[in-house]
């Protein structure tokens, strides 16, 4: 049950979780890294649920490995939207 | 119920909670403000008298029925109560079996059944409760776990004890991966409490117990209510004890 969006919603969305997490809103960009943010592995958790509720795909813990900058999170939750 | 305290809107689930410690508790969370899920396995009727009882006293509780010891249960538990009662925000694991035996006599069938309810589908329902609980900033998560396991040996229950040894180490390692989010995990550890699981443990255990006397039902829940309150906001990864002083 996935719901489609383009990949400029789903930016916006992670842009606007991380803020929501605490994250400097000067500092978000595709290419900031997840550690320079401040964004911890419970904060990414977080941000896979919020992707689950919203789009229907599903993040497991072996996706989000080695995801390190926001443009990479982007593109995980767009391929699997794809 | 809204705002209180600062508190979310949500709702409180307690596992089995159609008698004895989880009826007790279902009752004293009601009484704090909470809209209360009191699941039961198959006594739907004591669940109902829960429940009225709790509605009669002006609070607001629905029963909801669910093996929780089956995986596939727990998501329709709580998308019913998101229905009816909001975001899980409180949940209780208490819903618990025994199949005592000594070692030699304890099937696979007796150790998988103890082990499955009382700590795998307790870390399946935290695991699912945990999703409303971060979102919201807000969360308590209380284990009825037993002084059999941490604290005390008794013969008989190695599967039992195994089960709440478990559930408290869940519980404090859960309790550090959240306690950022304000959603905290504690275990409660009774003691010998007056119910009819324990009814058949004899009078023989009384004179160990420094306090002369079994403990009662509302006494544990006031633990319970006092680990999910405002007050034990800062309170995490602990296991409360109460037995009457019998493991002091």
């Amino acid at each position: 049950m996935s719901t489609t969006a383009t990949r400029e919603q789903i930016e916006q969305r992670v842009f606007q979780a991380l803020e929501e997490f605490g994250a400097e809103p000067d500092q978000i960009s595709p290419d900031a890294e997840f550690e320079a943010l401040d964004i911890d592995s419970l904060d990414l958790v977080e941000l896979a649920q919020i992707v689950e509720d919203e789009y229907g795909v599903q993040l497991k813990g072996e996706d989000m490995e080695g995801i390190k900058t926001v443009r990479q999170a982007v593109d995980l939750v767009a391929s699997k939207l794809g | 119920m809204g705002g209180m305290n600062g508190r979310p809107d949500g709702c409180a689930l307690v596992t089995g909670a159609s008698r004895g410690i989880g009826a007790a508790i279902a009752k004293a969370l009601a009484r704090e403000g909470w809209p209360v899920g009191v699941n039961y396995r198959s006594d739907s009727d004591s669940a109902e008298a829960v429940v009225k009882e709790i509605t009669d006293a002006g609070g607001r509780a629905i029963a909801v029925q669910a093996d929780i010891a089956d995986p596939d249960a727990v998501d329709a538990l709580f998308k019913q109560l998101e229905d009816e009662l909001g975001p899980v925000l409180v949940l209780v694991n208490n819903a618990g079996v025994r199949a005592d035996g000594l070692s030699p006599q304890i099937d696979n069938d007796d150790w998988d059944k103890v082990i499955n309810t009382n700590l795998s589908a307790a870390f399946r329902l935290t695991r699912r409760a945990l999703r409303p609980m971060i979102r919201n900033r807000f969360g308590r998560v209380v284990n009825i776990a037993s002084i059999v396991g941490t604290e005390k040996a008794n013969p008989g229950q190695a599967n039992y004890a195994a089960s709440k040894a478990g559930l408290v180490a869940m519980t404090k390692t859960v309790a550090t991966e959240v306690a950022r989010r304000n959603v905290t995990v504690n275990a409660v550890a009774p003691g010998l409490i007056e119910t009819d699981m324990t009814e058949d443990l004899g009078d023989g255990l009384l004179e160990l117990v420094p306090a002369r006397r079994a403990g009662t039902p509302d006494e544990v829940a006031a633990c319970v209510r006092f680990l999910t309150s405002d007050d034990a906001a800062y309170v995490t990864g602990v296991c409360l004890t109460v037995d009457g002083g019998l493991t002091a």
